[in-house]
């Protein structure tokens, strides 16, 4: 069959729109990410009216069950499910239109597997049976329940990621000797990652939670739970943040009216992504017993390394923006800002997520440097950091998606007034957060703790003085929750929208001439040599664990 | 792979800036003894953290002058001992564990800020040069009673 | 047709801008790492 005549109908088929029955799938995982981030946002609220000391909890609820809730349906369940939602749009778009019908079901088998964990769950932490926050560190036990909801969720999420990868798979068999588009590349990479990452979190709650705590061993290794944990928990922030950049990537610079600066460079960084940040769990745990201090350093400088694609990332988006505004004539050396659309929410969202990365990322890097991580550890800073990273620049970045991708699935328009409503609520949300996150860093630096309810530790005085600061939290995260209910009534007002055809924004590469290296998508090669740098970093530290294993704890109701 | 020349030279930069980091908080810590709390394996059973020496007499031990090793034992809610004493200018040794779950150990104004983990002994070492009061609080969430979970050392 | 080599291609348009941002960049990571350094080294 002629080639040319084959191109053409597939892209047809990319321009047309959304197949209901995919459009069914992704509307369906955005809407339950925007649920929980609601849920979730009710809990956030309470708990930084706590710690402001506006108000006292009711009876029948606990400030640690809130913070539980809060962390679980925004950092497991909004942000695993958005993802999904949108890497599966991205698959049906951009490789032949629509899902194959292996690749849909696994999708909704994922999903419903998830949707049930993320219910169990979710009753289990409103009834008290699981208040050990969304780290659920032993030896707290929860009830057994609450570890199975977990398991559910993340095989419901191995599901998922099965089924990118059959699409994945057809379409390079359908299109042999083709480099992936982009998107599905960048997608594939992020749930590759995924599966790799979330073994830790798997043999921890299957080997060791859910026996324990359903009583049949006695004991569990404490150290050994942990570090399964955070062998997940580091590029757990990874999954978030590489669809966060599929979108800078991929989609805004079609936003601008610009090209993709270097497909090459791109998928570089998401290859160095999936290499480096795996094994580096234990700058998450540098304040632990246990772990012989040249792990712990060595960890620190493979975390070092997945720095270098974020460095990559920030040239490229810089460099976008100026290749577009210089090509419209844009002079001097910031000139090309004027050129921005930053009157349209499909921009201006994941751009103020870009900024705010910066800030973001800067403390990363302070809180990973080893010795200096003891200024930081369990204060408030971390939770000022975090929030910053997941809770603007990925979050931001999300909201701006679901401003067009809600619209171009379910064939309706983002009108005019959809998109300035975008962009207020936006602002009210960045405005909200570096009020809150300000402070969040300057106390914790000062000392104080995060994961803690309002107390002043028998009025002491550096304890009395973090009060005002956190009144100051209360406050933004008050803004903040005027946000999510703003995004809230947007998204049921996109649902309402006129119909009408949205685009879908993928943008084409500014290259012409050169080819990106056929290496890149190797990825046998890549996973291997994930295997080989996990190996590395902890093979001798978690044998040591292992050989030196105490009698193990018993199980603790502390709450 | 075409990486232009700009961005040749920013990546050069901030891989230089990465390792003069690196090497900074490497030499601090394996040179100059400024490492994280820990350094390797010291088994307790969490069950019988009050019959295994030292934590079955809990407390100070003085060593030197002014040096000290603090044998301190975490649990819900509070330390063992609670309101320690020390001479202003001591360097003391802290040496913690838990007898129920992991807690936190924090000293507001200084670098102490680590783990007790529950099974494993963490140690970590301050020179306290000013007097005052100053407060050791739990900042790992360990329960109902976490937020009131706190002693305080009197340096004189 | 323009087959012009790749490095013309992109050397066509500066990248000045670009390159004074992550400047800036590399910049506020370094003032904040110091200052938490400064900090942790002050309480030592």
């Amino acid at each position: 069959m002629d080639h040319a005549l084959t191109a053409t109908k597939q892209e047809q088929a990319e321009a047309a729109a959304f197949d209901r029955r995919d459009a069914s799938l992704v509307l369906a995982h955005v809407l339950l990410a925007f649920g929980a981030l609601l849920l979730g946002g009710v809990a956030g609220l309470l708990q930084g009216l706590v710690r402001g000391g506006v108000i006292t909890l009711p009876g029948g609820i606990g400030y640690y069950q809130l913070l539980t809730a809060h962390g679980v349906l925004m950092a497991l369940i909004f942000t695993t499910f958005f993802i999904i939602g949108f890497l599966y749009s991205g698959m049906a778009k951009n490789m032949g239109g629509a899902l194959t019908d292996t690749a849909r079901r696994l999708g909704w088998i994922g999903f419903w597997l998830m949707a049930v964990g993320t219910a169990l769950g979710t009753v289990m932490i409103l009834t008290n049976q699981a208040t050990v926050l969304y780290t659920f560190y032993a030896p707290m036990k929860a009830s057994p329940l609450f570890y199975i909801a977990l398991a559910l969720v993340v095989v419901g999420s191995w599901m998922s990621g099965y089924g990118i990868f059959s699409h994945y798979r057809w379409w390079k068999k359908n299109n042999k000797g083709k480099m992936s588009p982009l998107f599905s590349f960048m997608a594939v990479a992020t749930m590759l990652l995924w599966q790799i990452c979330t073994i830790g979190v798997a043999v921890t709650v299957l080997v060791q939670f859910i026996p324990w705590s359903l009583g049949w061993t006695d004991k569990i290794h404490v150290m050994i739970s942990r570090t399964l944990f955070w062998y997940f928990g580091h590029p757990l922030v990874y999954f978030w943040l590489m669809p966060a950049y599929i979108c800078w990537y991929v989609v805004v610079p079609k936003v601008i009216g610009g090209k993709i600066f270097s497909d090459a460079l791109a998928r570089l960084a998401f290859v160095l992504f999936i290499l480096f940040s795996v094994p580096v769990g234990f700058h998450h745990q540098l304040t632990e017993p246990g772990i012989a201090p040249v792990w712990k350093y060595l960890q620190v400088i493979l975390t070092f390394m997945v720095i270098i694609p974020s460095l990559m990332t920030a040239f490229a988006m810089f460099a976008t923006f100026e290749l577009y505004g210089r090509s419209k004539g844009a002079k001097g050396l910031f000139g090309w800002l004027k050129f921005l659309p930053w009157k349209d929410v499909r921009f201006f969202a994941p751009f103020m997520g870009m900024l705010i990365f910066i800030p973001a990322g800067a403390g990363g890097i302070i809180n990973a440097s080893h010795q200096l991580n003891t200024v930081v550890h369990n204060t408030l800073w971390v939770t000022g950091h975090f929030h910053l990273t997941v809770a603007t620049t990925v979050a931001l970045t999300f909201f701006g998606t679901a401003y067009w991708l809600i619209p171009a699935v379910t064939g309706r328009t983002l009108t005019p007034k959809l998109n300035r409503l975008g962009i207020i609520q936006t602002i009210v949300w960045v405005v909200g957060m570096l009020i809150m996150s300000l402070s969040m860093h300057t106390v914790g630096l000062l000392g104080a703790p995060r994961r803690t309810a309002y107390t002043t530790y028998q009025d002491y005085p550096d304890a009395l003085g973090w009060i005002p600061y956190q009144v100051v939290m209360a406050v933004g995260g008050t803004v903040l929750f005027v946000s999510i209910i703003l995004l809230v009534i947007n998204i049921v007002l996109l649902l309402r929208a006129p119909k009408g055809y949205t685009e879908y924004p993928i943008a084409e590469t500014a290259e012409t001439a050169e080819r990106t290296p056929r290496i890149l998508e190797r990825w046998g090669l890549w996973a291997s040599l994930v295997v080989v740098l996990v190996l590395f970093a902890y093979t001798v530290p978690f044998a040591e664990m292992l050989q030196h294993a105490g009698p193990g704890s018993k199980p603790w109701v502390t709450w | 792979m075409h990486i232009h020349k700009l961005e040749k030279i920013w990546l050069v930069i901030g891989m230089a800036m990465l390792a003069v980091f690196l090497g900074i908080v490497g030499v601090s810590a394996f040179a100059q003894g400024m490492q994280p709390p820990g350094g390797g394996h010291h088994v307790i059973d969490p069950d019988k953290v009050y019959e295994t020496p030292p934590f079955d007499n809990p407390g100070l031990e003085q060593i030197g002058e002014k040096e000290y090793n603090a044998y301190m034992v975490a649990f819900v809610f509070g330390y063992n001992p609670a309101n320690l004493e020390i001479p202003v200018g001591s360097t003391v040794h802290f040496q913690l564990t838990s007898a129920d779950v992991v807690h936190g150990f924090q000293i507001p104004g200084t670098n102490v800020n680590m783990m007790a983990v529950p099974g494993e002994v963490n140690h970590f070492s301050h020179t306290f040069d000013k007097p005052g009061e100053y407060l050791i609080l739990c900042n790992e969430y360990c329960g109902a009673g976490h937020e009131y979970m706190a002693t305080r050392i009197m340096v004189k | 047709m323009d087959k012009r080599p790749k490095a013309q291609e992109h050397e066509r348009h500066s990248l000045k801008g670009a390159f004074v941002s992550v400047l800036l960049l590399g910049g506020f990571i370094a003032v904040s790492w110091f200052g938490v350094f400064l900090l942790f080294m002050s309480r030592g």
